[in-house]
């Protein structure tokens, strides 16, 4: 028998959300160059190896947007696969999700997985 | 500035002019000779220069890392041309390796052109027998199925690609540790293929000699920036009883030796673009320097070991 320790309980809470999220269609991913016009306030900055700001709070339904300003190319790979992953973006390239469930969302460079980030999604 | 360092590597520390000096080089390659149970390195330059002929009974080969095609920023805009002339020293050789080993990243973004304009420019090498293995930059977006399809020809590649040949007595073991990496982590073997080591080497005697080779160091060089492998132990462990085991990796862009019992680590320089020494810049990537340094910041470096004795003597020099 399993005891529902805060950790199990976390890990129970994520697998819900991701179960939610795959009828929802919660996170949905784009790609784009930097160049392009882009309305969203919810920047990501890639730089120097790491996301800034490391933990971003977001409403549902807002726009999130990293942007690799790098020499090396990067990704953003949901650690718990709730979101689409970005292809590897080249210098000044943007990846755009929008946010959906609320919840905890962890994400890594998969090129470089030292580098990991979190998206708190609220109502 | 001396010409040459010396390394005492019954130590572990890193002479810090040694390395300094070291990272700064790019478009070289080591070349590698086994005679007699002695393995050492030394560069291409110098073999060209010193017009030093190998003998019949040598084995020799060269380890090439870190090509970057592609890559066209401020480090290094023309990575195709300081591979090039990587290539050019190989050909100048008086007597030609028997065969090349590229420890990973021939590409900057995994792009078919820049796989193209790779082979395309390799065509110009004398010696064409060609062993590699991915870097990270090789399996970005396929988890490495195109390197696969064009790399992996002249070999028996189990799982993502590892593989093993044998050469006039010398056991050589292709790593890959690039892939399915784990948030927080560094670079990764996986259980499926330390399964595989654990078998591939358990019929060798412990007198043949090891080589291994893999893009990211399969030592702790400097973990805070991805720099090591996070069960690399578990695949040492399975030849610490072997006399004599070299590991060469990239990955770093600069030279780095170390030596435990009888295993003996070292990082080769990249063809494209130095990175910084651990630790000295807010993170690791491409290091500028100016334009007309870059090419005299080829180096060599001369290595040798006997086997079974933990003491590896060192000689670098820059080429300037």
């Amino acid at each position: 028998m399993t005891t529902l320790t805060p950790r199990n309980k976390r890990i129970a809470l994520l697998c819900a959300i991701s179960f939610l999220n795959l009828s929802s269609v919660a996170l949905a991913g784009e790609m784009k160059n930097a160049d392009s016009t882009s309305t969203t306030q919810n920047k990501i900055e890639i730089k120097d190896f790491a996301f800034n700001p490391q933990t971003l709070k977001v409403k549902s339904g807002e726009k999130i947007t990293w942007i690799n300003r790098d020499e090396e190319p990067h990704t953003v790979v949901s650690v718990e696969k709730q979101f689409k992953k970005s292809t590897a973006l080249d210098t000044d390239q943007e990846f755009t999700i929008t946010a959906g469930v609320p919840g905890t969302y962890t994400y890594f460079c998969s090129v470089h997985p030292k580098m990991t980030g979190t998206i708190v999604v609220e109502k | 500035m001396s010409d040459y360092i010396s390394h005492d590597h019954e130590h572990d520390d890193i002479d810090r002019r040694g390395f300094l000096q070291c990272m700064a080089w790019a478009g070289t390659g080591l070349l590698w000779t086994v005679s007699g149970g002695v393995l050492a390195s030394r560069t291409l330059a110098q073999i060209a220069k010193a017009g030093e002929p190998l003998r019949a009974t040598d084995l020799s080969f060269l380890q090439i890392s870190d090509s970057h095609i592609g890559f066209s920023k401020e480090a290094n805009k023309d990575v195709t041309a300081t591979f090039q002339i990587a290539l050019d020293r190989i050909n100048a050789m008086p007597t030609p390796p028997s065969f090349l080993i590229h420890t990973g990243d021939i590409t900057q973004l995994s792009k078919p052109e820049e796989f193209d304009t790779f082979d395309q420019v390799l065509k110009s090498c004398r010696t064409k027998d060609v062993f590699y293995v991915p870097g990270e930059h090789d399996v970005l977006n396929d988890g490495g199925k195109l390197y696969r399809e064009r790399y992996l020809k002249s070999v028996e590649a189990k799982g993502s690609g590892w593989y093993s040949f044998n050469k006039n007595g010398v056991h050589f073991i292709g790593l890959v540790n690039v892939l399915d990496l784990q948030a927080g982590g560094l670079g990764q073997l996986g259980d499926e293929q330390l399964e595989w080591l654990e078998a591939d080497v358990k019929g060798l005697g412990s007198s043949t000699p090891i080589v291994v080779f893999a893009h990211i160091p399969l030592w702790a060089v400097y973990p805070q920036w991805g720099w090591g492998t996070s069960d690399s132990e578990r695949a040492l462990g399975y030849l610490k009883r072997f006399g004599s085991v070299t590991v060469l990796n990239g990955h770093i862009h600069q030279v780095l030796q170390k030596v435990e019992g009888n295993i003996t680590f070292h990082t080769a320089m990249s063809t494209a673009f130095p990175q910084p020494a651990p630790g000295t810049a807010p993170s690791p990537g491409p290091m500028k320097v100016p334009a007309e340094k870059l090419r005299s910041m080829l180096g060599l470096t001369s290595v040798q070991y006997k086997q079974g004795k933990t003491a590896l003597a060192v000689v670098d020099s820059n080429l300037s």
